[in-house]
């Protein structure tokens, strides 16, 4: 299931990267997405035909322009912090505990902490997160945790888990 | 129309770019230079992305704008992937925060990846002296 | 080309000019690699606009190529940073 996943996926991406339907081009995408599947399907992650849910496609179609908001918001804000002329920054590393359990909804996450106001991952370990923060603002795990992980937890969590 | 939002886009995104390399050149440590060069150069190619896809919609080929989607796509999921393991690396290769920082949770964290490292590369060579020993 | 791709151009490269001026000041490896890896997104934007003014669409090829090649340069100075500590 997973391999036949990742075999749609491959042949999926080729054809929209040549973008015709010509025969011979569809069966050398066959072709490379076969070869691709069974060198790399083993390092697929588990659980991937969830996302074959409708439900979890809509939550993460809603999900796409909620991040992007942040993501502009947060760039305003680095850029502010770059052109003032003092560059008022007050960096420090945090931990901070998650409650997501799968992989998958962890990556993501961390990915999205990247991404946003002024945060960027640099390791998990299980349920801890370690973030880079570049304007620390309350000393309280608890506010932290919501101002960081809190936006994105619950959307994350109806569409991985 | 579609190429007024077009030319918009593309100027927000070199203005994004640009001052993400601002960036760069200001502050203070590595860990600052990543965040602030990775999050505005990654929105502000993306948005140029998007622009080039609107414009080659609107009238060039479908094609460029299926690839500059594709691009767009790609570097939203590589580029945090990248700057999180360029600062992990970063740390665990002994580069100090900047002096003005708070606080620094990962101390602990880094100095036990460190001995299990040195532990496993104990193993692994004592493997190999048995093997040479054996033979 | 139009003026408004001319400042384009412009901006990019002072941009580029930037990281260029951290990749030879340093102070440490993992700046040059951070810088690195921006520069190799400004020439995905450099490819942008070089297909918006000559029209043509293997440009956007370059650009993703060029983005996924530059991922993997990135990963590789990572792991490679991780092993082991350097001052200059």
């Amino acid at each position: 299931m997973k391999r036949l996943l990742g075999f749609v996926g491959a042949l999926l991406l080729w054809l929209l990267l040549f973008w015709s339907l010509n025969i011979w081009v569809i069966a050398a995408g066959v072709g490379v997405a076969a070869v691709a599947t069974a060198l790399l399907g083993s390092i697929a992650p588990d659980g991937l035909e969830r996302v074959l849910c409708l439900r979890r496609v809509g939550y993460f179609l809603l999900y796409l322009p909620y991040f992007l908001y942040y993501c502009v918001r947060a760039n305003f804000d680095v850029m502010l912090r770059v052109v003032h002329p003092d560059v008022p920054i007050r960096p420090g590393i945090v931990k901070l505990p998650t409650t997501l359990k799968s992989e998958m909804a962890k990556t993501f996450l961390a990915n999205s902490i990247t991404l946003t106001p002024g945060t960027l991952t640099l390791d998990i370990d299980g349920q801890d997160m370690y973030v880079h923060w570049i304007n620390i603002d309350t000393d309280d795990v608890k506010k932290r945790t919501a101002e960081i992980c809190g936006r994105f937890e619950p959307m994350l969590r109806r569409i991985f888990e | 129309m579609l190429e007024t939002i077009c030319y918009w886009l593309v100027g927000i995104g070199l203005a994004f770019d640009f001052f993400g390399c601002l960036g760069l050149v200001r502050l203070p440590d590595v860990y600052n230079r990543a965040q602030a060069a990775t999050k505005c150069v990654t929105l502000g190619t993306c948005m140029i992305l998007f622009g080039v896809a609107l414009g080659a919609f609107g009238g060039v080929s479908v094609a460029m704008g299926v690839k500059a989607l594709l691009c767009a796509m790609f570097i939203l999921l590589t580029s945090p992937v990248g700057a999180h393991a360029i600062c992990r690396g970063a740390y665990l290769s002994g580069v100090p925060l900047w002096e003005g920082s708070a606080e620094d949770a990962f101390k602990e964290r880094a100095e036990r990846i460190r001995e299990e490292e040195i532990e496993e590369l104990g193993e692994e060579s004592g493997v190999q002296r048995e093997k040479a020993q054996a033979s | 080309m139009s003026p408004f791709l001319q400042i384009g151009f412009g901006v990019l490269t002072v941009a580029a000019a930037m990281c260029l001026y951290r990749i030879a000041r340093g102070p440490s490896a993992p700046d040059r690699t951070v810088a690195i890896d921006i520069l190799g997104t400004l020439v995905v934007g450099f490819c942008c606009l070089m297909a918006l003014w000559t029209r043509q669409d293997y440009y956007m090829n370059i650009a993703i190529a060029w983005a996924l090649i530059s991922f993997v340069c990135t990963l590789a100075m990572a792991k490679f940073l991780e092993g082991r500590s350097y001052d200059a």
